[in-house]
């Protein structure tokens, strides 16, 4: 390999990693509005569309733009909402913002893809996201996001790029993942009676859906399907492409490759994070997570992501860590 | 030509048509595109121009327009009717560009080292040395092989007897090119019928002639000397060029953050630590480039980068300082600048130019205000420009007033009769006026891209090509002999 193809940019670096951490982002949350409207009534029949804002620590941001967590309140600020940072439509629009930035080493049909993606978006209106259209909607978001992830996987260069861009896109699935587990535990924590009955179960089976898991469970638990072993499957399935346990596999893999393949010497402490993580994950069970509280082995994944996330930043490319400003990590974007 | 030809109903009126020729005597050279363009309706052309069009946008081939919350994307109007350029015509602006180049360069050089040019009385000495663009700094700085300007743009127009006049010349950072190649692409997608075995000279090659002639700037004894793309960044108008030449060289697109100076040799920040870099093709304005020496408020530029050049460390493509040869009022000097550098006469003439700093020429300019086109030499993109006759009594007053007020701000110039070419406009075949901007690019030795930007006044009547003034494009192409 020339000289000119193994050096990368350190902004490339770091456009790469929110490109991917980006598109990761928008399809969740197509998926996570998608399982709350169709399958997520509690005993009551009633949905509680708060949590999701809870889920993203949007309370502050959300109370003061709307007055109600509504349906059509929750939707409009998770899907439309160009003020709100988390929204879909900006996740998607920051994607492309730093991919122009990237554009240099995107291939022209991840950008051509990019820019109708973006452009398709912009024309939604609340009549598109209303609860009628809200799975079409949510499809539809998620298609694009896979076609962008198959475009890529067919077209992008395997440079350094390559690597910083998968660990963008497996700390966010894995941050994702972490959510998902914990929504089900906020909605159902304070009503300890219907664990384990005929709603719970449904609702457990659409959790797996919404992160296309169902059929990959029954091959693993053939009969049955009790909290624990779903929250152990999301957290320790070696095989499952959106479990914690392989999404820290492979950005280990990713970082190992940039030391190995392209000689960096940075990512030394990001390494020894994701060891730390993957040796607290092995020393569970499922049964010691529900113990240890779901909740709470949630949010240290969650720190420990965010850690990685900063680290790797610093050390590759140059960026000193933020200080805490109230707003999630990944809205810290490119152009810093 | 048969009955169905698609510019049957096509009126050049008393101008030069592009396709078709002047006067009595009709050009050959457009007779195979409209025997090819015969083959179309006028609604097949509009659905091809739509998808063209559809296309540009999906690519994203736009300039960026940013409002406070978003980033818009336009698209320059493109329009599917190329423009044709014979060999011969070709090669008078091919040798006509070259020799131009070729005397700014020594006009550089000169103005940077004994100005022998101004204390032989040939140019004012204020003209050039009280020009804004005029850099001290770049006194008695040596430059590889003596070329300033790498890549220069030479504004041409086509007048009534069908003679190239030179309009402007662009020294600083011309931008465009990228255009000329996409136009060409779109064209090959959008009409492989009008293309297919025409004997057209390919312009995919841009690229990699411009890296040739950066490379060349590099400091002598480095042996793969990496070159990078300097851009002001994303939110600059013409990012997508930017990024459109960095892929096409292959080298990395850097802003003015990634690259540190350190002991007078440029470096960039990757993910691998600093990196050297030995030259730079940059499109940042001189007084961005470094804070230390030019405008210290820049946040685009690069602490130090003028030492490194200055010692030589670092090549830059343009040289800094050529804006003082491009300017408006050194332009009306430009066919005595050819004489004195390089004993010939001028290939490509000059439009007819009145100094207004000049007495005579303030005379003649006041004179016949209503007659002329009044332009300020400081502004460019179409700025400020008046055309007499089509100015009303108040807009010839004020212009009036301000010429009186500084007259070395104004040059002017006849009325040219711009050539016209046939131009799709709502669903009708019209003329429409031209301009042509060549690509010159210059390392060790210079290169004409064939061809270059055609740029067309979409408005009917309209002079004026400048794509912040309703311009579009057209794709152009130079046959083979």
């Amino acid at each position: 390999m020339s000289t000119a193809t193994k050096l990368l940019l350190a902004r490339y670096a770091d456009c790469a990693m929110w490109l991917g951490r980006y598109i990761e982002r928008a399809e969740n949350l197509a998926r996570i509005l998608d399982v709350n409207m169709h399958f997520s009534r509690d005993a009551r029949g009633s949905q509680n569309w708060r949590s999701i804002v809870q889920l993203n620590a949007d309370e502050k941001r959300f109370d003061k733009a709307y007055d109600v967590a509504s349906y059509a309140n929750v939707v409009n600020f998770y899907v439309l909402d160009r003020d709100n940072p988390t929204s879909i439509i900006s996740a998607v629009r920051s994607a492309k913002e730093n991919a122009r930035s990237l554009r240099p080493l995107l291939s022209t049909e991840m950008w051509q893809h990019l820019n109708m993606f973006n452009n398709q978006l912009s024309t939604l209106s609340a009549e598109d996201v209303k609860p009628s259209e809200l799975a079409r909607v949510s499809a539809m978001i998620k298609e694009q996001c896979q076609l962008h992830t198959g475009i890529t996987e067919g077209t992008f260069f395997r440079d350094q790029s390559w690597h910083f861009y998968l660990l963008g896109k497996r700390i966010e699935r894995a941050d994702q993942t972490t959510r998902l587990l914990d929504i089900k535990y906020h909605l159902l924590l304070p009503m300890d009676q219907t664990v384990g009955s005929p709603v719970d179960v449904s609702q457990w089976n659409a959790l797996l859906r919404s992160v296309a898991g169902y059929h990959a469970f029954r091959r693993e638990h053939p009969r049955g399907m009790s909290p624990k072993a779903v929250a152990g499957f999301l957290l320790f399935n070696s095989a499952f492409p959106r479990s914690i346990w392989t999404g820290l596999s492979e950005i280990d893999s990713n970082l190992h490759r940039l030391r190995s393949d392209f000689g960096l010497r940075a990512g030394n402490l990001a390494m020894e994070l994701v060891d730390e993580t993957r040796a607290a994950l092995e020393s569970h069970t499922p049964d010691t997570v529900v113990n240890f509280g779901l909740h709470e082995f949630s949010d240290y994944l969650q720190r420990q992501l965010n850690a990685i996330t900063t680290e790797i930043r610093r050390d590759f490319c140059g960026f000193e860590p933020m200080t805490d400003s109230g707003m999630p990590d990944g809205q810290m974007q490119h152009q810093d | 030509m048969t009955g169905d030809d698609l510019l049957a109903a096509y009126n050049r009126g008393p101008h030069w048509c592009e396709i078709l020729g002047g006067g009595g005597a009709s050009s050959s050279h457009g007779d195979d595109l409209r025997t090819r363009l015969a083959g179309f309706s006028l609604t097949e052309l509009m659905r091809r121009a739509d998808l063209a069009e559809r296309e540009l946008y999906n690519l994203g081939i736009t300039f960026t327009v940013y409002s406070e919350r978003d980033a818009i994307d336009r698209i320059l109007p493109f329009d599917v009717l190329p423009r044709i350029l014979s060999a011969d015509d070709w090669d008078t602006i091919e040798s006509g560009s070259k020799q131009r180049v070729t005397a700014i360069n020594a006009f550089l050089h000169d103005v940077y080292h004994e100005a022998r040019i101004i204390k032989d009385g040939v140019i004012p000495a204020e003209l050039v040395f009280g020009n804004p663009y005029y850099r001290e700094q770049m006194r008695g700085v040596a430059v590889p092989h003596n070329n300033y300007v790498n890549v220069c743009g030479v504004d041409l127009v086509r007048d009534g007897q069908g003679r190239f006049k030179v309009l402007e010349d662009n020294a600083r950072t011309p931008s465009g090119v990228s255009y000329v190649v996409e136009n060409r692409h779109m064209m090959l997608r959008t009409f492989p019928e009008l293309m297919e075995e025409m004997p057209i000279r390919p312009v995919s090659n841009y690229g990699q002639k411009l890296l040739e002639a950066v490379t060349d700037l590099a400091p002598a004894h480095v042996d793969d000397p990496q070159v990078v793309l300097l851009s002001p960044g994303v939110f600059n108008s013409a990012y997508f060029e930017h990024v459109f030449l960095a892929r096409e060289m292959g080298v990395p697109l850097v802003e003015g953050n990634d690259l540190v100076v350190e002991n007078d040799h440029v470096f960039m920040k990757t993910t691998a630590g600093l990196a050297a870099v030995h030259a730079i093709y940059r499109r940042l304005d001189d007084a961005f480039l470094d804070p230390e020496v030019f405008n210290p408020e820049s946040l685009l530029g690069v602490p130090g980068l003028f030492g490194a050049y200055a010692k030589g460390n670092v090549g830059l493509a343009n040289a800094v300082g050529t804006g003082c040869a491009d300017d408006k009022a050194v332009y009306a000097y430009m066919p005595r600048i050819i004489r004195y550098y390089l004993d010939e006469e001028p290939i490509l003439d000059n439009v007819e130019t009145h100094i207004c700093r000049e007495p005579e020429g303030l005379k003649y300019t006041l004179d016949h205000l209503d007659e002329l086109v009044i332009k300020p030499v400081g502004e460019s993109g179409g700025y400020g420009i008046v055309i007499g006759p089509r100015a009303s009594a108040a807009e010839l007053d004020e212009i009036r007033a301000k010429v009186i007020d500084d007259p070395s701000n104004f040059i002017s110039q006849p009325m040219i009769d711009l050539s016209v070419c046939p131009t799709l406009i709502d669903g009708m075949v019209e003329p429409r006026h031209v301009d042509l901007r060549p690509f010159v690019v210059t390392g060790k030795d210079t290169w004409v891209l064939p061809g270059g930007l055609t740029r067309v006044a979409l408005r009917r009547g309209s002079l004026v090509v400048n794509s912040s003034q309703g311009g579009g494009s057209k794709d152009t192409w130079v046959l083979e002999r």
